[in-house]
């Protein structure tokens, strides 16, 4: 789960962090208020689960009310990477001496947290590592152990922030390493903290990634989950509780299991085809859920065409067939489906299919057929 | 031969009170594993169709000289038991269950390599082991598997090693052991942990491979491969065509930061010598070509 800088802000306070005053605005009355509230000069910050937003013109310096409102103007809609602007922070505006880096996330190979500090904060920390790796310091902490105050000062003293900085800086990373451990983030990221006109280090902005998985111990994060970015297909797929990824195409993607379902899309966009959706319903593959799954595919304008892929274990090909045909009768389908059905007693689930083959209702012996088969079918090219 | 499990190894099943780890566990029973013990604190002194249920690992490993453990507890739970299975005396731990935070995963697995050092964790979030015809530990239903080798298998995705399974059992040729690994950030066993495990096991004379997107660990397993491995590897890689920054259904499926991309997979592995096709049917045609020519 990405957060909004403004909510990742909140959750950095809590960990005492120090950030600026700021108010969220929906509007430019709005946001009017909040930069009368806070007293000018202030920032106008567009919230969005995307980088690159200052380039994209969504961040923007306000010295009167004046500018707060023609800044809130031009920036709300506003198109970022995709990512229509709807929310705005308005935020107490900081005096800038210098910007650092520093960041939290999960180092996979070494099976250990990654702290990485940097002295030159406030451009992409992707461009730094890849022109001047050694403008960044990192350390591995093993999570048994936690991170020291000793480590932590260790850690600062070899970014090399200015001296006066050190002491700021050590005092923040400490909270920030416990909000990423209490708070189960995947990643906390802070670019740029920064050191203020009058010595202090200050968080300016906020990165965060909560790791879903966590929600049973943080019952507040339901409130996060709400505010996703996702499109009309992915937020009807969530609510029915499908592992649901919208994509370009035309092709409707069904399969049991999250690999087969990633192997699906590959061997459809193979075969020249485009799918629609990643869909995966899980090893059960029931009545109900691929019910669920089939409404949230034909919903979707875009599909001409569905692949239902779906491989047997412990589930036997009977109850999967049982399972589609009484889907079918609770939906009324706009595109032609192919079936693909292997595995634990696929021959007696191909019979109980057989009756209502069709042409909008096909089966395919293989993966690559079925795939082959679907794209025709959205082609229009079997009509 | 097999590699971690194999007909004489006894398991204990965490949580073969709850619905899972009933239906799963008796399954397993009736696939010929020796399934000798269940947990739960307050339903010691019971039994589950005749499987003793003991309040802890600990008692039970004591009672029936189990040596393997399987975790079918809830989420929440995850990072007690498997600290329970490792402190209670078990040196095989599969962690079935899928959701556990990464956090979790991150601490017990360095927790383990600490404390328990000749502990082998196998997942979270896996389908489990099975070496056919011996040992079946966790949900892969078993009749799927053709016993006997030549083949070893390590998947991260568990319906494509159903798949892969069946697609060698058509072709009549079986397998020795095949893993799990599972999905999530931080898995226990890791490719190269099983690579080296069949590379040492003289009934394995060839390894198939399924990887996905996210991570480095096939890379590492490529280097690995270059390095130490003398037997011949097919392997399949998913989510060529995954857009990056989404997670593809498993919590380690994800390129980011133009990172874990199937293809930069695909090429580690081709340069270290591996037969790479691009869908499980190609790499099991592979595997049948590498097979004909042994």
């Amino acid at each position: 789960m990405d957060l909004f800088e403004y909510q990742g802000k909140e959750f950095f306070a809590e960990y005492g962090m120090p950030v600026s005053p700021g108010e969220l605005a929906f509007t430019t009355e709005e946001a009017v208020t909040a930069a009368e509230n806070l007293g000018c000069p202030v920032m106008v910050k567009a919230q969005v689960h995307t980088g690159g937003r200052g380039k994209a013109g969504g961040v923007k310096f306000a010295a009167s009310i004046d500018e707060v409102s023609e800044h809130a103007e031009n920036i709300l809609g506003l198109d970022i990477n995709g990512h229509i602007v709807e929310r705005l922070w308005i935020e107490k505006a900081s005096d800038i001496a210098e910007e650092y880096y520093a960041s939290f996330t999960l180092d996979r190979s070494a099976k250990k947290h990654l702290g990485m500090l940097s002295a030159e904060g406030g451009v992409e920390i992707e461009t730094v590592a890849e022109e001047n790796p050694e403008a960044i310091a990192r350390i591995w902490i093993d999570p048994v152990e936690g991170l020291s105050e000793g480590n932590c000062r260790n850690w600062v003293k070899e970014a090399a922030l200015p001296e006066q900085a050190n002491e700021g800086a050590v005092e923040i990373l400490l909270k920030l390493y416990e909000a990423y451990v209490d708070g189960d983030a995947d990643l906390v990221e802070i670019n740029p903290l920064i050191l203020t006109e009058d010595g202090k280090v200050h968080v300016l902005d906020a990165k965060v990634t909560l790791d879903s998985n966590s929600v049973f111990r943080h019952e507040n994060y339901v409130d996060f989950d709400q505010t996703q970015t996702r499109d009309e297909r992915e937020m009807a797929a969530h609510s029915k509780g499908l592992q649901y990824v919208g994509l370009e195409g035309e092709v409707g993607v069904i399969a049991n299991g999250a690999g087969l379902a990633m192997s699906t899309v590959d061997v459809v966009n193979q075969v020249g085809g485009r799918p629609a959706n990643f869909l995966d319903i899980g090893g059960g593959a029931n009545a109900d859920v691929m019910t669920a799954a089939l409404e949230v595919i034909n919903n979707d304008p875009a599909v001409r065409s569905i692949f239902i892929n779906i491989f047997g274990g412990i589930t036997r090909g009977e109850e999967i067939a049982n399972g589609i045909i009484d889907a079918l009768d609770r939906v009324e389908m706009r595109s032609p489906i192919v079936i693909r059905l292997d595995g634990t007693n696929a021959d007696e689930g191909r019979a109980i299919l057989e009756p209502h083959l069709s042409q909008t209702l096909q089966v395919a012996p293989t993966m690559l057929d079925g795939a082959e088969q679907a794209v025709a079918l959205a082609k229009g090219m079997n009509n | 031969m097999s590699i971690f499990v194999n007909s004489e190894t006894k398991v204990i099943y965490q949580g073969l009170t709850g619905s899972q780890g009933k239906y799963y566990g008796l399954l397993n029973r009736d696939y010929g594993t020796k399934v000798v013990a269940g947990t739960n604190p307050k339903k010691a002194g019971t039994d589950v169709e005749g499987i003793p249920i003991f309040a802890s690992v600990a008692e039970a490993v004591g009672e029936t000289g189990a040596t393997a453990s399987c975790i079918f507890i809830p989420a929440p739970g995850v990072r007690s038991a498997v600290l329970e299975a490792a402190q209670g005396g078990v040196d095989f731990i599969v962690a079935i269950t899928e959701g556990v935070p990464a956090h979790d995963e991150a601490l017990f697995y360095n927790q383990l390599r600490k404390d328990f050092p000749n502990v082998q964790l196998l997942g979270p979030n896996c389908p489990g082991i099975i070496s056919p015809g011996e040992c079946n530990i966790g949900i892969t239903a078993g009749h799927i598997a053709l016993p006997g080798g030549p083949v070893g298998i390590v998947s991260r995705s568990g319906t494509l090693t159903y798949q892969a399974l069946h697609e060698l059992k058509e072709k009549g040729i079986g397998c020795t052991t095949c893993v799990g690994i599972g999905g999530d950030p931080v898995p226990g066993t890791s490719f190269i942990d099983c690579l080296a495990a069949f590379e040492a096991d003289p009934d394995t004379k060839a390894v198939m491979m399924i990887g996905e997107i996210g991570g480095s660990a096939e890379e590492e397993a490529a280097e690995f491969i270059s390095n130490n491995m003398t037997k011949p590897i097919s392997a399949y890689i998913a989510g060529v065509t995954a857009p990056p920054g989404k997670k593809m259904g498993h919590a380690g499926a994800i390129v980011s930061g133009g990172k874990g991309t199937a293809k930069a997979k695909m090429e580690a592995l081709e340069e270290a010598g591996v037969k790479v096709g691009n869908n499980p049917t190609e790499a099991g045609d592979l595997m049948a070509e590498i097979v004909s020519q042994l």
